[in-house]
């Protein structure tokens, strides 16, 4: 510490410089830090994933239905523990921007299948005494300030084309942060007792999701649930819970290369920046290193300075940046329900910070080196 | 004085020292079979033109080069046997520089420069502080110890340099044309203040000039030309 007025008046020595730098930095660091978010809204949904739990789909595509019968043929097989059911209705709840997800359930083993979904006991229980009740997560209850007991109307385009009315019932929570709670999920009963009338689609459900006895049977069990359907008028497509989420996230193309390659160009462009900026502020001290060396600093505290300089410079910059991030990020999704993981988790902080760090040394290194090799009486020569 | 009298207050002893710089295939000597000896408490003058060696026989002598061949020994310490890091050590122990063009740093104050040898030890801050302060008002500079160099003249600035070299109490004070930036008023009161350091403080002082009116205010000074002794002059 007692050499860091001697480090910081040599970062103030040139002050649109040194700004202008840390601007660089800061705005790369923001960058960062909102990449990060919306990769961790995209794929977040495999690390929250059930690890034993898989999904059960269509094996044509997922918006093809299979039927409602194959619950209790699945649930002989050796293996699975439990089997619950959803359905994709896709409601608009006055607007078609106001995207969230809404599924028909059985409230009971479907709250028993996801223990992720907190719900307050007297909540569930009014949800199994109102046919027409819904439970929301609190995020989209607070988006559209829905609150239990109020009547709220959802047009669907696939069920019936008109427009539903649910009692809210319940709010819940995520047990755990990053949980996605911009779902609605109603009680199945009453949707499949009110399709009827359309005469399409009764008897059958979206996909299945199944919980096994035993993780690392995972594989076997799900080959042994599409060989149970093979050769049927609807056959299956069984994979882990997380595979089947990182499938929609693959949808929009490999979200991690796609992050890392801009963040790697940006970090490489900023890498050049600061190392050009330090290799600048080191040669024009040149005759100042040699003072230093002098009066008796070693080698290795020259270099040490050198680097202590650059890594304060991307502390700062890389600091400030990671802060402005997450204060931007903390709001949370700022897309209106599409992106419901949008935030920036403390392990991308945490990696935010060593990428600084190494930003620091890189940038320094050859400077610090330069610095070394210096010989005193020659530097002297220079002043 | 005895042999041994004479040995036990050296404080310098450059013995055949060569230096050679090479340039390409060229090679230069700067200095040939230079001897010295420098006794504590002496303000030695080393006068010379350009070109002579007498800023790299400084340099020798404050460890800041080797010698090609040769001896140099300062305080006991054969500095030419030293490894870089133990010469810096032995540097920030035994050596005070000051330079003609002050080399102060623009981004610190006077007492934050004439702090930065101090950093160097063990001392605490309070202690680094007394020191600092005891060493400005040596060179008359107490009330401008918050000030950066870029506001003091060059006769101030040369002062905070002279500071900053006696700050550790060093074993031996090398300046190297302290008043070459100087006009003669400021070189004079510099000068002084040279005089005293050795005449009050005993502190041994070797002085690299081109100046006769400087060199008059040591006790000895001795000629370099073509990086041999040539001359000597007692005062």
């Amino acid at each position: 510490m007692k050499f860091f007025h001697l480090i910081w008046g040599n970062l103030k020595r040139r002050k649109l410089r040194t700004a202008l730098t840390l601007l660089s930095i800061l705005v790369a660091f923001v960058l960062f830090g909102f990449l990060c978010a919306i990769k961790q809204a995209l794929v977040g949904g495999v690390e929250l994933a059930g690890v034993d739990r898989l999904v059960v789909r269509h094996k044509v595509s997922l918006i093809q239905l299979l039927p409602e019968a194959y619950k209790a043929r699945m649930e002989r097989i050796p293996g699975v523990a439990a089997v619950v059911h959803q359905t994709w209705f896709g409601g608009i709840y006055q607007d078609p921007k106001n995207f969230f997800m809404q599924n028909p359930v059985e409230p009971e083993p479907f709250m028993a299948m996801h223990p992720e979904f907190v719900l307050p006991p007297d909540q569930m229980k009014a949800w199994l005494a109102t046919r027409t009740g819904a439970i929301v997560g609190r995020n989209t209850a607070e988006r559209f300030h829905w609150k239990v007991g109020d009547k709220i109307p959802i047009m669907s385009p696939i069920w019936m084309r008109k427009t539903w009315e649910f009692d809210i019932v319940g709010i819940f929570d995520g047990a755990k942060k990053g949980t996605d709670t911009t779902s609605l999920f109603f009680r199945y009963d009453y949707f499949d007792e009110a399709r009827k009338a359309q005469n399409w689609g009764t008897g059958q459900v979206g996909w299945y999701t199944i919980r096994v006895k035993d993780p690392a049977q995972a594989a076997s069990v799900a080959q042994a649930v599409d060989l149970e359907f093979e050769n049927s008028a609807a056959e299956t497509k069984s994979e882990p819970e997380g595979a089947f989420v990182q499938g929609f996230a693959n949808q929009i193309g490999n979200i991690g290369l796609i992050v890392g390659a801009i963040l790697s160009a940006v970090f490489f462009t900023i890498l050049l920046v600061t190392g050009s900026t330090m290799s600048q502020a080191v040669r024009e001290r040149i005759g100042e290193l040699g003072v230093l060396k002098a009066i008796g600093f070693t080698n290795g505290q020259v270099v040490g300075l050198v680097l202590a300089e650059s890594c304060l410079m991307a502390a700062l910059g890389g600091g400030l940046g990671l802060g402005l991030a997450w204060l931007a990020t903390s709001h949370g999704d700022p897309t209106g329900g599409l992106l419901p993981l949008f935030h920036l988790p403390a392990r991308d902080l945490l990696l935010g910070a060593g990428l600084c760090l190494g930003l620091g040394v890189l940038t320094g290194i050859f400077p610090a080196m330069q610095a070394n090799r210096l010989r005193v009486a020659e530097a002297l020569r220079r002043m | 004085m005895s042999d041994s009298q004479a040995k036990n207050n050296e404080l310098v002893r450059v013995d055949n020292v060569e230096k050679i710089f090479h340039r390409g295939s060229e090679e230069i000597h700067v200095l040939s079979k230079l001897s010295l000896l420098v006794p504590t408490g002496e303000f030695l003058a080393l006068m010379g033109p350009s070109g002579s060696g007498k800023s790299t026989l400084l340099n020798l002598i404050g460890g800041l080069d080797r010698p090609t061949n040769g001896t140099v020994t300062v305080a006991g310490d054969r500095i030419d046997q030293l490894s870089d890091r133990q010469l810096a050590a032995w540097r920030a122990r035994h050596i005070g520089f000051v330079f003609q063009l002050y080399n102060l740093m623009p981004v610190l104050t006077a007492e934050r420069n004439v702090e930065l040898p101090l950093l160097l030890t063990t001392l605490t801050k309070a202690q680094r502080q007394k020191h600092v302060a005891t060493a400005l008002a040596m060179v008359g500079l107490s009330h401008r110890a918050k000030h950066y160099p870029r506001t003091m003249s060059g006769g101030e600035q040369q002062r905070v340099g002279i500071a900053r070299g006696i700050v550790t109490d060093p074993t031996l004070l090398l300046c190297d044309e302290p008043t070459g930036d100087l006009d003669r008023k400021a070189g004079d009161e510099i000068l002084n203040l040279l005089q005293a350091l050795n005449r009050e403080h005993g502190k041994t002082i070797i002085m690299v000039t081109h100046d006769p009116h400087a060199s008059a205010r040591a006790a000895r000074t001795v000629h370099l030309t073509k990086g041999q002794l040539t001359r000597e002059a007692v005062a």
